[in-house]
C-alpha cells in the first residue's frame, strides 16, 4: 500500500483543538452511558485523534475498535457549546482506520467488498438482492429453512446475519412512482425526490407517500429512475473513495439547477446529501455544483413546512382520534437539526393526539450498519427505545428513517409474545399522506 | 503495584492502556494535560481506603476525579498518579423529607441531585454551569458555586456532613443532620474545597430547602455599564435580594445575538437578566420593583417574561453566553475574577482596557449580584506571542481584583491554573498555615500533590 499522510494528521487542526473538553458532551453519549470509561465519550475520542495528529499515538487496533464503537449518531454535537463539527473528525477518524490496516481481517474484507463497493455501488446489483430476499421469503423458503434449525448448526454469525434480514416489498419505487408526476393545480415548485436504497426495497411505500404529500402541495416531482446509493453507509464506514464516487455520479444525474429542492425521506441519507459540498470541495470539477446540491437538499419535513404544507381537514365522516408518539432519527435532530417540522406535520393530522417520548433524541442503536457490527450495543439501545416508545402507550410510533424503524420493528417482533400489542411503525409522511387520502 | 490495584479492584475497574489513559489526561481546563500512569475506579469507601493504603506503601501520588468538568487543573493527574475516578461511586443513599437532608455517595451527578430533591417537593439550589455533568464530590471538593450565589450561596452552604478517606486510608465521618452541632472544630469544613489534596470525599450529607413556588424572569439592557452597575447597586439598597442577577458585556451581547439570534440590541453596552423566586405574592412585587428601579437607573428597555416559555427565552440569552463565545477562537480561558459587589463596575473597566492594552479578545460575563466575574480570553494556544500576552493581561487582572479587595477565583478554584497567585493574595503568615494543614494532614504529600501550592 503506498503511504499517504494520515487523514487526521493533515485535517485542519483547529477542528480538533475546538475542543475545549468541557464534558458537556458525555450524558448525551449512548457508550459512555454504557460504560462510564471517557475513551467512550466523544471528548475522550478526541482526545485520541488528537493524539494521533499530534504524533503521540500510532493508530492502533484499540483506536480502530474505538471508532467502531462510536455509534456516530452526533448527539454529542447538539450539546456541545463550542460547536465542534464531530461528524467530520468522525469520519476522519474512521478512514484513517480502515486505511492505516489496524481493522484487516480477510472475512471482514470480503463483506466490506461485497456490501459497499459492490451492492450499494451498482443500483442493479442492491435491486437484484432485493429481489432474491423478497423470493426467498414469498415462497416460505424463509419460514422453512427457521424450520428446519439449519441456523443452529451454521456458524452463529450466518444465523445472526440471517435474522437481521428484512422484509422486501414486493414493488419497488420506480414501479409505483411515474417519472415525472405533477399537481392537480398550479405548479408552484420543481423538486426532485431521491428514493434511497433500504427505503426503496423495504419501504417504497414511503417514497410513494412523499411523492403523494408533493403534489398535494402543488410540487411538480420528478423521481430519476434506477437511482444510485448517496453514500452515507461508505462515509460511515471509512470508505471516503466510494463516497466521493457515488457522490460524483448523483451530481453527473441530477442537476441541482433544474430545481427549487432536492427532497430526502431518509434522515441518514440526507444528513450525508447535504454534505456533498463539503466531500468534494478539494474537486475542481465538481466544487461548485457539490455547494449548488447541498443547498438545495431538504428533508421532506423540513421543505413542508418551509413552503407552508396545506393541514389535511378532517374526513367528513369525522377523524379517530388515536396517540401518536415520535421517535427522532439522530440524523434527523443531531444531524440536521430538524426536530419542529415533523412535530408540526403530526400535529397537524385530525385526530392524532401528539404524545412526547423520554429520552426522544437518543439513539435507537440501528445506526447504519451498527446492529450487525456491535450486536450487543445495539440491542441495549433497542430494549431502552422501546421502554420508553410503550411507556407513552401510543398506538403509533412515528420515525423518519428506515434503519430506525427497520431496528424498531424488529425489536417490537422479538416482544410480541408477551401479550401485548405492539404500535405500528410508520414514517411521519406516511401518516399525512394517509390523512390527504381520507379527506378526498 | 497495577497487580495490586487489580487484585483489589478487579480487572475491570483498572485501566492501564495508553488508549483508555489519554482521555483522562486533561479536565476542562484549557492547556493543562499530562497523562496519568493508571486510573482505578473504585465503588466502596472501603476500596478507596485500600487503593490509598497500597499508593502510600508505594509512594504514589493519588488525583481524586470525578466527570472532569473542573476549570482550574484541580484533577489533571501529575507524573505517576493513580487516578481515582469516583464516577461509580453513583448510588443516591437516602432523601430524609423530615429533616430536608440528602445523602449521596461521591459520584452521582450534580442534577441528579438536584432532580430527586425536586421530585419531592425540595429544592438543592447551587447549579454549577457544568451540573448535568459535573460530580456532587467534585462539587464540595471545589466548593462550586453556579448562578443563584447571591441569594443562596454556594456549595458550603449546603453541606451538613462527609465521608473522607485520609491519606493513610482511615474512614472518618464528620457532621451530622442537625442544623446545631457544635461538637469540636467543623472539620467537615476543612474538606470542602480543598480540591483533593486534604483526602478524598466519598459521601455526602446535603442540606435541602423547600422548593420556591413562584419564579419571574426580567431582562434589561443599557448604554451604559455604570447604568446597569447602579441599578445593581439600587435592587441591593432596597433590600431585595433576587435569585440571580447575571450580567453581559457588549462584547458577549455580541456574541451571543450572532449566535442565538434572540433579539438583544447589538449596540447595548450592558444587559441584566434578573430572576426573583419565593412566594408567588412576594415575587410579582419583587419584579415589580426591580422593573421599576431599571427604568430609574437608564435602562433603554426592560421586558418581564409574561410566562415560563418567555422566561426560558429570556435567560437563554444568559444560557448561551459561553457558547457563543467558545466558538469564537480556538482557545478559550474562562476566569473568575471576583470582586466585591461594589467594585464591579470599576472591574469590569479594568478589564476592557487591560484587553485593549495587550491586543487581545475579552469578553465578561458573571453574576452581577454576588461579584463574581467571568473574563473570558478568546485565543489560541499555538500562537505562543498572544498566549504570552494571556498571561500578562491575566496577571494584571488578578493583581488589580486584589487590589479592590477580591479573590484570585471565585468558583472555579486554585488548582494548576491559579497556583503562581495564591501567595499574592493570601500573605505569607496564612500561606503558611495552609501548608501546615497540608502537612497535618498528608505527611508524605501523596494527596494531588502540587496543587493549589507546592509543599
Amino acid at each position: 500500500m503506498t503511504k499517504t499522510p494520515s487523514l487526521l494528521r493533515s485535517l485542519d487542526y483547529s477542528v480538533l483543538q475546538q475542543c475545549m473538553h468541557c464534558g458537556l458532551c458525555l450524558p448525551t453519549c449512548p457508550t459512555y452511558l454504557e460504560t462510564g470509561y471517557e475513551r467512550h465519550s466523544p471528548r475522550g475520542r478526541i482526545s485520541l485523534m488528537r493524539a494521533i495528529a499530534d504524533g503521540e499515538l500510532e493508530v492502533t487496533p484499540a483506536f480502530a475498535g474505538e471508532m467502531a464503537y462510536c455509534l456516530g449518531c452526533l448527539a454529542c454535537t447538539t450539546a456541545c457549546p463550542a460547536g465542534v463539527d464531530y461528524g467530520t473528525l468522525f469520519e476522519a477518524a474512521r478512514a484513517e482506520a480502515e486505511r492505516s490496516g489496524a481493522t484487516a481481517g480477510a472475512v471482514r474484507s470480503l463483506v466490506r467488498l461485497l456490501t459497499l463497493r459492490f451492492l450499494l455501488f451498482r443500483p442493479w446489483a442492491l435491486r437484484l438482492a432485493g429481489r432474491l430476499l423478497w423470493f426467498y421469503e414469498a415462497v416460505g423458503l424463509r419460514r422453512l429453512l427457521r424450520g428446519s434449525g439449519i441456523f443452529a448448526v451454521l456458524p452463529r454469525r450466518i444465523g445472526e446475519l440471517e435474522s437481521q434480514a428484512f422484509s422486501i416489498r414486493r414493488h419497488f419505487s420506480d414501479a409505483i412512482i411515474a417519472q415525472i408526476e405533477r399537481p392537480r393545480g398550479e405548479i408552484r415548485h420543481r423538486v426532485a425526490v431521491l428514493t434511497g436504497c433500504i427505503q426503496d426495497i423495504a419501504f417504497s411505500d414511503v417514497n410513494r407517500a412523499t411523492v403523494d404529500v408533493l403534489i398535494a402541495n402543488g410540487c411538480e416531482v420528478e423521481t430519476p429512475r434506477a437511482q444510485s446509493c448517496c453514500g452515507s453507509l461508505h462515509v460511515h464506514n471509512g470508505d471516503l473513495e466510494t463516497a466521493r464516487a457515488l457522490a460524483r455520479r448523483q451530481l453527473d444525474a441530477l442537476d441541482p439547477a433544474a430545481y427549487d429542492a432536492i427532497i430526502s425521506n431518509s434522515a441518514g441519507c440526507g444528513s450525508h446529501l447535504k454534505r456533498y459540498g463539503h466531500l468534494l470541495a478539494d474537486e475542481p470539477a465538481y466544487a461548485s455544483k457539490a455547494a449548488a446540491w447541498s443547498s438545495k437538499v431538504r428533508d421532506i419535513s423540513e421543505w413542508l413546512v418551509e413552503i407552508g404544507f396545506r393541514p389535511p381537514a378532517p374526513p367528513r365522516s369525522g377523524a379517530t382520534p388515536v396517540a401518536v408518539t415520535y421517535h427522532e432519527a439522530c440524523h434527523l435532530c443531531h444531524g440536521q437539526k430538524i426536530t419542529s417540522q415533523p412535530r408540526e406535520i403530526l400535529r397537524s393530522i385530525p385526530g392524532v393526539e401528539f404524545r412526547e417520548c423520554p429520552e426522544a433524541t437518543m439513539c435507537c442503536g440501528s445506526a447504519g450498519v451498527y446492529s450487525i457490527t456491535q450486536p450487543v450495543t445495539a440491542t441495549w439501545l433497542r430494549d431502552r427505545k422501546l421502554g420508553h416508545l410503550r411507556s407513552t402507550q401510543a398506538a403509533i410510533v412515528a420515525t423518519a428513517n428506515p434503519g430506525c424503524q427497520l431496528h424498531i420493528l424488529k425489536g417490537l417482533k422479538n416482544q410480541e409474545d408477551e401479550q401485548r400489542p405492539s404500535p405500528r411503525v410508520v414514517h411521519p409522511i406516511v401518516l399525512l399522506a394517509e390523512a390527504y387520502r381520507a379527506q378526498d | 503495584m497495577i497487580e495490586e490495584l487489580i487484585g483489589l479492584l478487579g480487572r475491570a475497574s483498572v485501566l492501564v492502556e495508553r488508549e483508555d489513559l489519554i482521555p483522562y489526561s486533561f479536565d476542562a481546563t484549557a492547556a493543562l494535560r499530562h497523562a496519568p500512569r493508571v486510573v482505578v475506579f473504585p465503588k466502596t469507601a472501603a476500596e478507596v481506603s485500600g487503593v490509598l493504603k497500597l499508593a502510600r506503601r508505594h509512594r504514589a501520588p493519588v488525583v481524586a476525579r470525578g466527570s472532569g468538568t473542573g476549570l482550574s487543573g484541580g484533577s489533571v493527574p501529575v507524573e505517576g498518579a493513580v487516578v481515582l475516578c469516583l464516577v461509580k461511586m453513583d448510588r443516591l443513599v437516602e432523601l430524609d423529607a423530615r429533616n430536608f437532608t440528602l445523602r449521596a455517595q461521591a459520584g452521582v451527578l450534580t442534577q441528579a441531585i438536584y432532580d430527586a430533591a425536586d421530585a419531592a417537593g425540595l429544592f438543592y439550589p447551587p447549579d454549577p454551569g457544568s451540573m448535568r455533568v459535573s460530580t456532587i464530590g467534585g462539587n464540595v471538593a471545589e466548593n462550586s458555586g453556579g448562578l443563584r450565589g447571591l441569594k443562596y450561596g454556594v456549595t458550603r452552604d449546603y453541606v451538613m456532613g462527609l465521608e473522607v478517606v485520609l491519606a493513610d486510608g482511615e474512614i472518618c465521618r464528620l457532621g451530622s443532620k442537625c442544623v446545631k452541632d457544635v461538637a469540636g472544630y467543623s472539620l467537615k469544613d476543612l474538606f470542602v474545597g480543598s480540591e483533593g489534596t486534604l483526602g478524598i470525599v466519598t459521601e455526602v450529607l446535603l442540606r435541602l430547602l423547600p422548593r420556591p413556588a413562584a419564579r419571574q424572569t426580567l431582562l434589561a439592557t443599557y448604554s451604559r455599564m455604570d447604568a446597569a452597575a447602579e441599578t445593581v447597586s439600587a435592587i441591593i439598597a432596597e433590600g431585595i435580594v433576587p435569585c440571580t442577577l447575571e450580567f453581559l458585556d457588549s462584547r458577549t451581547i455580541r456574541c451571543v445575538e450572532d449566535y442565538a439570534h434572540v433579539g438583544l440590541p447589538v449596540d447595548a453596552e450592558a444587559l441584566l437578566l434578573v430572576e426573583a423566586d419565593g412566594h408567588p405574592a412576594a415575587v410579582a412585587d419583587d419584579a415589580a420593583r426591580i422593573r421599576a428601579l431599571c427604568e430609574r437607573n437608564g435602562a433603554t428597555s426592560v421586558r418581564l417574561a409574561a410566562d415560563s416559555a418567555e422566561a426560558s427565552r429570556l435567560s437563554t440569552a444568559r444560557r448561551s453566553a459561553f457558547s457563543a463565545l467558545a466558538r469564537m477562537r480556538p482557545t478559550t480561558i474562562l476566569e473568575d475574577a471576583t470582586v466585591p459587589r461594589s467594585e464591579l463596575a470599576r472591574m469590569i473597566r479594568f478589564i476592557q482596557e487591560t484587553g485593549a492594552r495587550h491586543r487581545l479578545e475579552i469578553a465578561t460575563f458573571g453574576h452581577f449580584g454576588d461579584g463574581n466575574l467571568h473574563p473570558t480570553f478568546l485565543t489560541d494556544e499555538r500562537d505562543a506571542d498572544e498566549m504570552r500576552r494571556v498571561e500578562a493581561a491575566m496577571k494584571e487582572i488578578f493583581a488589580h481584583a486584589l487590589s479592590l479587595g477580591g479573590t484570585i477565583t471565585g468558583e472555579h478554584g486554585v488548582g494548576l491554573a491559579k497556583k503562581a497567585f495564591l501567595r499574592q493574595q493570601f500573605g505569607d503568615a496564612s500561606y503558611g498555615l495552609l501548608k501546615s494543614v497540608k502537612r497535618a494532614l498528608d505527611p508524605d504529600n501523596l494527596l494531588n500533590p502540587g496543587k493549589i501550592f507546592d509543599p
